[in-house]
């Protein structure tokens, strides 16, 4: 199939979350016929359950569409749908780069947001063109014309005559497919150089393998081909090359310069397969790789057990099966006095982690215990070695510490004018650097913030949606170490420690962190038929104690006479109670205890 | 001939009781008198049914059975002994509230057979009596105690309830008192379980929570308190003279309530009356709890055979809940496999926490066992 480069159209749409990217992208593909309305299924790029239950995209998608334009030609357009958190920030940057354009999506009523900005400037930084559509037109409370004004005034790209559309109805979407033709620039590149493709995702298919999606460059790929990967160095054989048609791969001849689409080859080991990795031919390699590769560093760590010691194998398998389609997912075994064995797995961020958790416990049916997120420290010992910190148990002994860092994020966040305060406040209580404030329009500022990023994992979200209902909008990107006072909090219970409670924190915040976590795990811990002390410790030393009292008389010890299923019921119910447990020495803790951490700001 | 007991049920009070979750409502007497002849029509239905049974036990409960018309409850048990084998010497209790018997009711009963009286007292103390909802006060219990008496019981049983709203130890002392003064030959001591579905748990159902949590209560006696109230219990009734044979159960020598005792061994029984519960050779019915259903006739809605499984764990949790509990050799007989390759673990971890003890092919709870009974017989669902 031979396809006139003029003719491709590689783009994908960027947007705050919630602006509406994946129901335009969704209008599109039914405005150009590829699905009929019966076949379309909401939000056809969102594949996974998940994707589609929680409104965000994880996975990158791509789909092959083609327009018929009023120009009288056929276009082919490559809709790259992008990740939509902050986690995925470098999957993102590789979608972009296999992109020659951008349409990026407004809220007709909610405006410029953070995330906004954060995209362009990250479409921008890839040379993409990026043209503004204005969306929810329809919505009562939309002002499409001073949002074109805000686009103008605080991106900067010419938005007056933007498309002024709503993907929910349907209106001017013709305007939008016509910008794409209009805007858009066709890809260059010669079909008849060596091979240079960027793998921007890859999926694993049960029966054909790693599927590989790549944006080709320069050259040609088809089946048959030895290619090569140039940053693992793994090499293999093209067995099937194709295309995306909607919801499903239909494999073609050869892929050329300009094009998108997937290959498939005998590749045995798919960490070989990387995010950004360039793909040649082996057998005619091109002179470099493309630029923009990196290996991508998990930021946040937890402990996955699972809850049935028996199935650690089933659970390694299935992370092994989720790693093939998220090469950011680590995980190594480990175990605990605890928990028994597991596996420290890290994650992009917290988002990323849930995500996982959820598909763990969903698709393969695993009953989770899981510690409490924790970021990397860096920790400088006296004899002038650094260890990176995933587990706090691994910490060493104090006298052994020179000093230890942990790691800061910049971060930016647009909050209208009448919050302002209540922000500042939350970034303070969160151990946060002011760096700077600037105001974007009358009524809003735009916060910039230095904060560590172990403040916010947890709930930092959370809190600033309720400290600004819902109005502040928040990004943020690593910024490196910084030097702090941090010890090692850990848990005794029942006289003895539990390693997999342990978590670093802030010297200052010891004190109160230890008092609410034993307050907590009071809470959480059953009675026993003895009395149980839960004691917090820092350096051996006990700062805060709480006791669960012995349990002595059941209170609900009647008998029915011959109704006996009503006394089988009051003893199931007290059996039940049993089987989330964790049998640690004597005493018998809760699953969701040991998550407990997380939830000593609620209240 | 197999053994049979039979349990027949009355539904009806004068007044229900706040705490009260039994098949129990008020109702006039037209209705207490057509149901009396369905009662009859159901014992003439299922009696030539169990020709090959010998009924050991009759317990008569409710409801309030004293509340019927007293012919008509002779009635019923005479149509039991024309349709059922039962035994000369067959022990054959009346549950009776106090204020609703005479002295001439209290003698038709014994005359119709009936040889053992359970008086539902719940309490001495008429500030609880008028918490609980009862219908009547100490005094009115007093005579109605005596009358009994007078009317020839020589077995009186008197229902206590321990755990009242308010209560403490030495409250729940002086109910005992008042009642071991009197000598009945047996006691039964339950604590109040707080029912969903009945006045008191609109009332008390957070205190419920923390009580079972081992918290400070508002109104319920603490957890603490319940355990302080049954080794007052437990002790005081010793001394004077009462087994503690069952977790709720006290009786003077050789006065232990057979009926309840077959329950507890899985004997075969037979219910009879509106949502009566029998269990015959290891299938468990359950007859209609709608009234206007049973009026016209109908009787067994459910019929579940009891799985092995299910057998031996009723076998060892109602079993353990006597005192002398139960032996290797009736399980090795009843199921023919030897206990410990059934409940090892169970037997050994409730051993080791010192909620059990076994000796000479007995098995039994402990002091400690019996105060944790439900944490311990849970152990033994499988």
């Amino acid at each position: 199939m031979s396809v006139n480069q003029d003719k491709i159209r590689n783009f994908c749409i960027i947007a705050h979350i919630d602006h509406g990217k994946s129901t335009l992208a969704d209008r599109i593909i039914e405005k150009t016929g590829t699905l009929t309305e019966r076949e379309m299924q909401a939000q056809v790029l969102d594949n996974m359950d998940l994707e589609r239950e929680r409104g965000i995209t994880i996975k990158s998608q791509a789909v092959r569409i083609i327009y018929k334009a009023k120009d009288g030609e056929e276009y082919i357009f490559n809709l790259i749908d992008t990740p939509g958190h902050v986690d995925f920030n470098y999957e993102v940057s590789r979608s972009l780069a296999a992109c020659d354009g951008a349409i990026l999506v407004v809220d007709a009523a909610q405006g410029v947001e953070a995330q906004t900005l954060a995209n362009v400037y990250l479409a921008l930084d890839h040379d993409l063109d990026v043209f503004p559509v204005i969306n929810k037109v329809d919505l009562p409370s939309a002002r499409p014309d001073e949002v074109a004004q805000e686009i103008e005034d605080v991106i900067g790209i010419e938005a007056m005559d933007a498309p002024r559309i709503s993907a929910k109805t349907g209106l001017n979407i013709e305007d939008v497919l016509e910008e794409i033709v209009a805007k858009i620039p066709a890809p260059k590149g010669d079909a008849s150089a060596p091979l240079q493709a960027l793998i921007f995702d890859a999926l694993y298919d049960q029966y054909k393998g790693v599927m590989v999606f790549c944006r080709i460059k320069e050259g040609t790929i088809k089946v048959g081909d030895p290619i090569k990967m140039m940053a693992t160095g793994a090499s293999a054989q093209v067995v099937e090359v194709g295309y995306f048609g909607a919801g499903q791969f239909i494999p073609c001849d050869e892929l050329s310069a300009g094009m998108v689409g997937y290959f498939t080859a005998s590749i045995k080991n798919v960490a070989d397969t990387r995010v950004g990795d360039t793909v040649t031919n082996s057998s005619r390699p091109c002179a470099e790789a493309l630029p923009g590769y990196k290996k991508v560093n998990p930021m946040v760590y937890c402990g996955i057990y699972p809850a049935d010691s028996a199935r650690y194998p089933d659970l390694r398998d299935a992370l092994e099966k989720l790693q093939i389609n998220d090469a950011s997912l680590h995980f190594e075994p480990e175990t605990s006095l605890a928990l028994g064995f597991g596996f420290r797995c890290g994650f992009l961020g917290l988002l990323h982690l849930e995500i996982i958790q959820e598909r763990l416990e969903r698709e393969f049916d695993l009953d989770l215990v899981t510690t409490a997120p924790g970021v990397i420290y860096k920790v400088y010992k006296t004899n002038g070695e650094m260890i990176d910190l995933t587990n706090p148990s691994n910490l060493p002994d104090p006298s052994e510490i020179d000093y230890m860092e942990e790691p800061y994020v910049s971060a930016e966040i647009m909050v209208t004018k009448d919050y302002v305060g209540s922000i500042m406040t939350l970034c303070q209580e969160r151990r946060g650097i002011y760096i700077g404030m600037e105001y974007i329009e009358e009524t809003r500022a735009l916060l910039k913030y230095e904060l560590p990023l172990n403040e916010i994992i947890y709930d930092f979200f959370d809190a600033l949606k309720s400290r600004s209902r819902g109005y502040a909008s928040f990004d943020y990107e690593l910024k490196g170490y910084q030097r702090s006072e941090l010890v090692k909090l850990d848990i005794l219970i029942n006289h003895e420690m539990m390693d997999a409670l342990s978590f670093i924190v802030f010297k200052d915040n010891a004190y109160e962190r230890g008092r609410r976590m034993c307050e907590r795990l009071k809470e959480e811990i059953p009675r026993h038929l003895f009395e149980i002390p839960i004691q917090a410790a820092v350096g051996g030393k006990i700062i805060a104690r709480e006791t669960v009292k012995a349990m002595r008389k059941d209170v609900l010890a009647k008998c029915y006479g011959g109704d006996i299923s009503r006394k089988r019921k009051l003893l199931e119910k007290q059996k039940e109670g049993k089987k989330r447990m964790r049998q640690v020495g004597n005493v018998e803790i809760p699953q969701e205890a040991f998550m407990s951490v997380l939830k000593l700001d609620e209240d | 001939m197999k053994n049979l007991e039979l349990y027949v049920h009355i539904p009806f009070c004068f007044k229900k009781c706040a705490y009260c979750d039994f098949l129990s409502f008020s109702c006039d007497e037209k209705t207490q008198l057509a149901y009396a002849d369905a009662l009859i029509r159901e014992i003439e239905c299922y009696g030539p049914q169990m020709k090959d049974y010998f009924v050991t036990t009759i317990f008569v409960g409710g409801g309030t059975p004293t509340w019927l018309n007293e012919d008509k409850m002779v009635e019923i048990l005479d149509t039991i002994y024309t349709y059922f084998n039962v035994s000369a010497d067959a022990e054959i209790t009346m549950e009776c509230n106090p204020g609703t018997v005479t002295a001439a009711k209290l003698e038709k009963y014994r005359r119709a057979g009936v040889n053992r009286l359970s008086i539902g007292l719940q309490s001495a103390d008429d500030e609880e009596l008028q918490i609980l909802g009862r219908i009547h006060t100490f005094d009115k219990f007093l005579k109605t105690y005596e009358m009994a008496r007078n009317a020839g019981f020589a077995n009186i049983n008197v229902d206590l309830i321990s755990g009242i709203p308010y209560q403490t130890a030495e409250k729940f002392l002086h109910t005992l008192q008042k009642v071991v003064r009197l000598k009945p030959n047996h006691i039964s001591s339950y604590s109040l379980i707080i029912e969903k579905g009945t006045p008191f748990y609109e009332a008390y159902k957070f205190d419920v929570v923390k009580q079972e949590a081992g918290m400070q209560t508002e109104v319920l006696p603490t957890e603490d308190e319940v355990y302080r109230i049954t080794k007052l219990t437990q002790q005081y009734l010793a001394n004077a003279g009462y087994e503690q044979y069952e977790i709720s159960n006290f009786a003077q020598p050789g006065f232990e309530c057979e009926h309840n005792i077959g329950y507890w061994t899985r004997e075969n029984y037979l219910g009879l009356g509106l949502g009566a519960a029998s269990l015959i050779e290891n299938v468990r019915y359950s007859n209609t709890s709608d009234l206007d259903a049973y009026l016209e006739g109908e009787l067994r809605v459910e019929e579940v055979p009891v799985s092995r499984k299910a057998q031996m764990e009723e076998f060892m949790f109602l079993g353990l809940r006597m005192q002398r509990g139960v032996t290797r050799q009736q399980f090795q007989a009843e199921f023919g496999v030897p206990i410990e390759g059934i409940y090892r673990d169970a037997l050994e971890h409730l051993k080791a926490e010192e909620l059990l003890e076994m000796s000479a092919g007995r098995i039994a709870l402990t002091e400690k066992g019996q105060d944790l009974s439900n944490y311990a017989l849970a152990q033994f669902l499988l």
